[in-house]
């Protein structure tokens, strides 16, 4: 065991999905070209003034209350102060002293099963800036203010995060619960969440928290994981070899996998905070908040808890069901339409996911309907199909569609179970195997999956193979005695 | 009404209802005289859309009469954002700027008719008492054209006062429509905080700034104020009261008298305000004197409070995106360093500077929240003594209007505090978000001498009554400059 134990907080920005900015009319949709979706305010054009989208104000509420923290009757926003040119106004509105929420915490599941509490300092909206594009202009840098005015809830958590890995999971965790809520895409590739980590070390066991340096903008799982080891080795090199860490702003570099200061443009000793005159104080009113909650859907933790205790479910599987709430509603959905739980996540699981990743499908549109998948398991379940033959319906399902039901009676894939029809194949392969018969007579078992195999073939697939099998073994048996 | 040149609004409907003249007759009759005037109170004159708009308004008058400000010559002040029109705010940095946007009181007023001959200068964002910070040049006062005329708004109330247009535009932070209205002999009324739209308004101070109407009569205002007014959805700030009443005119009001005020007056203009108390009591009204304690710190906390929001709402101005950019640039902080040096005049700078020390850490609790802790303390003593009292009288300025350069020197070795005395009276009442309107009240070495009357937070009504009421027992805002 290391001497040293580091200790990790995270701001994490969650951009919120409205369809128009925090305090403008313009469109917040991704991937427009630069700067077609930047209105006169988000542009700073002289005389424009800041609206407030309730929507925003809605979201952050529906945020602070599924994490238990404190909704403030009364909150304000400020002006932060810095020259940078994609920040068009020269100042941030933010919220410095008078946050949305405060208070509040995440349950992180941990391998053993027991829940680690992290506690949120607090969460608080901002505006998001407009983006500096330095590869395309040589020697020059081109300005998208597309950006400029997306809504921003930062979440900050107390400095409780013990390991990279335990940052990672809280980023994850964080994750499922934002989109569970609908208050942000999670399209981590698109910037949708980008978090700042506050690093330090120190002797373990100590109760003395270490000079802390905070590293800006990383903007996936794997990033903060491998930002968070470097910088935590680095601060153990620096202070084992009789150094101190100095408190800095560093920025990760992915290619050189190695964190270094942030050189100072968007960084400045003093915001100049106060009250931003433009805008009126928030008041939260009880039946906002009464509207907000209504809204609140069941959250990941409740719901994994409802897969194990009402569903019966492994944890593993609950767990895996109950990362992304597009899966989750998917797996509800078919669960629900068929009334076997444990089959239909192992569709879910198994073959639906299996083509989720192979088509690069989104779980809100998996083209076969949970209602279809429900069907098929209700008619594996009940006899009427084969697994194999599910599989090939399945995939017939995504491919082109359909309703289980026709498909099973237009393509005479109804299994066959009956007896008379069965025993007849069987004779026939008995009659036809002669040399196969005396093996199995002889004690060689083996030779019988064969026999049941020509049945099958024979019946086109449609013979359930278990009476098959049952009713070769009675004939051989019988014919012996 | 002898000299056509005063009409006031009224005269001009009656005119365009009686046919005896079109809108198309008044505007190049206007626009002919701001053309021959050298007072330089236009930064832009838009001649050919000014006179599209009266054809179209005399169209307008043949189909269905004259009503609201209907074939109106006004002016906007150039702190009002005209679409497709430059917008300057008298500032080199906003020199070619042109809004794709209309100010919410230019649409308003658009919308009730009222024909825009051009955009009036005033001082460089709205900062300064003489109008000589302006980028393209001092006003000067219709009276004595050596004088200034009083600023901010220094250009619409010379151009009322000269008869270049019988209304226009204006906006008061500190007392930049109700100064330059005192020291021009006009009428000007700045109303209460959030009465009228900031949107499209460029910001000096957003607490405080606020658009209102500047004219001949107290009469004026009020149908000026009715076509500016009323809440808008573009900003946070506009109060949804819906629009001013007219109630029937009220006597027995108490007017106070606040000893704090006027102390350092010039007796013979204190004169001026104590004869038209003495009116007023002769009208039915009561004179009581009254103490606003907290007067003396007023000025100070203005200065730090707007400074703080001018020095945030001016970062936008940094060459990147509109506006005055430097030539070839070493760098980022060049461009920032260079256009906004370049951009911006000294009284502007001053304030920039002001404000961003009194926002800096381990100066923000000695300035910035100290002057709001001041700010409030003069609100609550105006909220008290209206426990006791309907409106206040005081003086509008502590002088009449002053000679150029009297304050101002270009090698900056004047004080520029002395400057920031001449809001002395008004600031308080802008510091409160209260409604208060300058009107005339005497005479003094031929220079017109303004009183100021302040009621409670949305009492717009009772100040333009009260002022109706005056202007019918007086005439002092009959007299004209001699031209």
């Amino acid at each position: 065991m290391s001497a040293w134990e580091s200790v990790i907080g995270l701001e994490v920005h969650v951009q919120l999905k409205t369809q128009s900015k925090i305090f403008s009319g313009a469109p917040t949709a991704f991937g427009a070209p630069p700067n077609t979706q930047a209105c006169a305010v988000d542009l700073a054009l002289p005389g424009v003034l800041p609206v407030l989208n309730a929507e925003a104000v809605r979201m952050a509420i529906v945020f602070g209350l599924a994490v238990e923290g404190e909704i403030a009757e009364r909150c304000r926003f400020d002006r932060k102060s810095y020259f940078y040119p994609d920040l068009p106004k020269g100042y941030q509105i933010s919220q410095l002293d008078e946050p949305i929420v405060r208070g509040g915490h995440l349950d992180l599941e941990t391998d053993d099963g027991a829940a680690k509490r992290i506690h949120l300092t607090r969460a608080h909206l901002e505006e998001d800036a407009g983006k500096s594009l330095h590869e395309d202009y040589r020697g020059k840098t081109g300005i998208d203010l597309n950006r400029a005015g997306t809504p921003l809830l930062e979440v900050v958590s107390e400095p409780e995060l013990a390991s990279p890995e335990e940052a990672g999971r809280y980023f994850r965790t964080l994750h499922t619960l934002v989109r569970t809520l609908g208050i942000c895409d999670g399209n981590l590739n698109e910037g949708s969440m980008r978090c700042d980590a506050n690093v330090s070390v120190r002797r373990r066991g100590s109760l003395v928290l270490g000079e802390r340096t905070e590293i800006k903008n990383l903007n996936s799982f794997r990033f903060l994981d491998k930002a968070l080891a470097f910088e935590i080795n680095r601060q153990i090199d620096v202070l084992e070899s009789g150094g101190t860490v100095a408190r800095q702003t560093l920025l990760y570099d992915a290619e050189r996998d190695e964190t270094r200061p942030m050189r100072g443009k968007e960084l400045s000793d003093d915001y100049r905070y106060f009250p931003d005159p433009d805008l009126l104080p928030v008041v939260v009113t009880q039946s906002m908040l009464d509207q907000a909650r209504a809204t609140i859907p069941e959250l990941p933790a409740a719901k994994r808890r409802r897969y194990v205790d009402e569903l019966g479910l492994t944890d593993y599987d609950a767990r895996w069901l109950a990362v992304d709430p597009n899966t989750a509603a998917y797996f509800d959905a078919a669960a629900a339409a068929c009334g076997q739980p444990k089959a239909a996540a192992n569709w879910v699981m198994g073959d639906v996911a299996a083509a989720v990743r192979r088509e690069d499908a989104a779980w809100a549109e998996v083209p076969v309907a949970a209602a279809q998948l429900g069907k098929l398991i209700e008619r594996i379940e009940d006899g009427s199909i084969s697994g194999k033959i599910a599989k090939s319906l399945f995939k017939s399902l995504w491919d082109d569609g359909g309703e289980v039901d026709e498909l099973i009676a237009g393509r005479r894939l109804k299994q066959v179970s009956d007896s008379h029809e069965i025993a007849a194949i069987v004779r026939q392969v008995i009659e036809a195997n002669p040399a196969q018969v005396e093996q199995v007579r002889a004690g060689k078992t083996r030779v019988l999956g064969f026999l049941v195999g020509q049945a099958m073939k024979a019946s086109g697939g449609k013979a359930n193979p278990k009476r098959v099998s049952e009713l070769l073994r009675e004939a051989l048996s019988t014919d012996q005695s | 009404m002898t000299d056509a040149r005063f009409a006031t609004i009224a005269d001009i409907r009656t005119a365009l209802r009686s046919r005896t003249t079109s809108a198309v007759e008044l505007a190049r009759e206007h626009l002919d005289r701001i053309a021959r005037s050298e007072l330089n109170s236009f930064v832009t004159v838009c001649e050919d859309d000014a006179l599209a708009a009266a054809r179209e308004a005399d169209k307008q008058i043949a189909r269905e009469g004259q009503s609201g400000l209907l074939g109106v010559p006004i002016a906007h002040k150039d702190v009002f954002c005209t679409a497709g029109g430059r917008t300057t705010c008298a500032s080199r940095m906003l020199a070619e700027f042109v809004p794709p946007y209309d100010a919410t009181v230019v649409t308003k007023l658009r919308d009730s008719g009222a024909i825009m001959l051009g955009k009036t200068n005033m001082d460089e964002f709205a900062m300064g008492s003489s109008n000589e910070n302006s980028y393209f040049g001092p006003v000067s006062n219709p009276w004595d054209a050596t004088r200034v005329p009083g600023g901010s708004s220094g250009g619409s109330a010379a151009a009322v006062a000269a008869g270049l247009v019988p209304a226009a535009t204006a906006t008061d932070t500190g007392g930049s429509i109700r100064q330059p209205a005192a020291l021009c002999g006009i009428s000007g009324l700045k109303p209460t905080y959030g009465r009228v739209s900031r949107y499209g308004m460029v910001a000096f101070a957003s607490s405080l700034d606020q658009g209102g109407p500047m004219a001949r009569t107290a009469l004026d205002l009020r149908l000026l104020l009715r076509h500016m007014e009323g809440h808008d959805p573009l900003d946070s700030t506009s109060a949804d009261v819906g629009p001013t009443p007219r109630e029937a005119d009220r006597v027995g009001l108490r007017i106070g008298i606040p000893r704090e005020y006027g102390r350092d007056l010039d007796a013979r203009l204190g004169a001026t305000v104590d004869e038209a108390a003495a009116v007023f009591e002769g009208l039915g009204h009561e004179r009581v004197e009254i103490s606003l304690p907290h007067t003396a710190y007023a000025t100070a906390a203005y200065y730090v409070v707007a400074s703080a929001e001018a020095s945030t709402n001016l970062s936008r101005y940094d060459g990147v995106r509109y506006g005055h950019r430097t030539e070839s640039p070493a760098d980022l902080d060049d461009l920032y360093a260079r256009s906004r040096s370049e951009g911006f005049g000294a009284e502007v700078k001053r304030r920039i500077l002001t404000g961003t020390y009194a926002l800096s850490i381990g100066y923000y609790d000695a300035y910035y929240r100290k002057a709001q802790r001041l700010r409030r303390l003069v609100r609550r003593d105006f909220l008290d003594a209206f426990a006791a009292i309907d409106l206040i009288l005081t003086p509008s300025t502590p002088s009449t209007a002053f000679e150029k350069g009297a304050l101002v020197a270009p090698d900056e070795t004047k004080d520029p505090t002395v400057m920031y005395e001449q809001d002395v009276y008004t600031v308080p009442a802008s510091l409160a978000g209260l409604p208060a309107l300058s009107i005339p009240c005497g005479i003094v070495d031929c220079l017109p001498v303004g009183m100021q009357l302040i009621a409670p937070h949305f009492g717009e009504d009772r100040l333009l009554a009260l002022a109706e009421s005056f202007q019918r027992a007086t005439d002092w805002h009959r007299r004209t400059p001699a031209l």
